[in-house]
């Protein structure tokens, strides 16, 4: 009995794509071991690695890195399908949504720096959405808000700014997966 | 070349003209949001609750006091310059006492084994922290 090999056929962008997935997925795990004080504010260090991607292979590259990303990460964190899960899916796809605006601003003028502040807001607020419709449908819920607000510009600006250092001092493109997975 | 400088010279470069725009974007932002929601609105009355049912309405625009009658004794109910307290109450433990002035809409002072209660309301009735 001959064993049956399923081979899949990847190109050489899917092992690409898989490979800054799983530099995003390092970036969670090392995330996850980082204490917060309160539960949802995280900084949130995979969307570096998204920013990146976006600003050197677009959007849809982009937006199969962060969904991979949340899906695997669920699934090592043993939390795939629980409320967790929802948050952080509502969350990326609610960036991707608003990235997919924010990338066409005048690149002379916006840098991933604004890229990364309007997906932290954006990830707030589809998180808070599924908080509300979903988990605590109770407007107390809003005396939260300014302290997720407050979090996402901060860690919006600084993931933007390690973003952008990183993507300037590596020009090539190859070099980065290189130092990423090394 | 010191830190500081170090640190501008690795931040600034990355952030153009539009930057700075989103960034003062988000700044305004996160004030507008605090400032909507972290306040609770002004209160303009207060109620004053004995055994569940509501002993008094007073305007928090003219200071008095006022005695409160409960299971235990007198409850005594400041109301001055916009704010309201609970200066004494027989319960043990003064939880209520020590909760010292209220001033937004919503916020509440009890004195459970006395059964008295003073709430502050605005012109709006807005969620408080005791309601789910």
């Amino acid at each position: 009995m001959t064993a049956s090999i399923i081979k899949l056929d990847t190109t050489a962008a899917d092992h690409h794509i898989a490979r800054m997935a799983a530099v995003a997925l390092g970036l969670t795990i090392l995330e996850n071991a980082i204490p917060s004080p309160l539960p949802g504010v995280k900084p949130g260090l995979a969307n570096i690695v998204t920013l990146i991607v976006l600003a050197r292979y677009g959007w849809r590259a982009a937006a199969w890195v962060s969904l991979l990303r949340v899906v695997a990460g669920s699934l090592l964190f043993g939390s795939f399908l629980a409320p967790g899960f929802f948050l952080s899916l509502s969350g990326a796809l609610c960036s991707l949504l608003v990235l997919a605006c924010a990338q066409h601003l005048p690149p002379r003028w916006f840098g991933p720096v604004s890229h990364s502040i309007y997906a932290a807001f954006a990830h707030i607020a589809g998180q808070m959405a599924v908080v509300y419709l979903w988990l605590i449908p109770h407007s107390g819920i809003a005396y939260l808000i300014p302290i997720f607000a407050i979090a996402a510009l901060v860690f919006g600006t600084v993931n933007g700014l390690i973003a952008a250092r990183f993507m300037d001092n590596k020009t090539d493109c190859p070099q980065i997966t290189q130092i990423h997975t090394d | 070349m010191n830190s500081h400088d170090a640190t501008c010279a690795a931040i600034l470069p990355h952030l153009k003209a539009g930057d700075w725009l989103t960034l003062l974007l988000g700044g305004v932002c996160v004030v507008l949001l605090t400032i909507e929601l972290w306040s609770g609105g002004l209160a303009d009355k207060a109620i004053i609750r004995s055994g569940g049912k509501i002993f008094r309405e007073v305007p928090l625009s003219r200071d008095q006091q006022i005695e409160v009658p409960g299971p235990l004794g007198t409850s005594v109910i400041a109301i001055k310059q916009r704010k309201a307290r609970i200066v004494s109450d027989p319960s043990p433990r003064q939880y209520c006492v020590r909760q010292g002035w209220l001033q937004q809409a919503g916020e509440i002072a009890l004195c459970l084994p006395n059964q008295v209660s003073v709430e502050l309301m605005g012109s709006q009735k807005k969620y408080d922290s005791l309601n789910y």
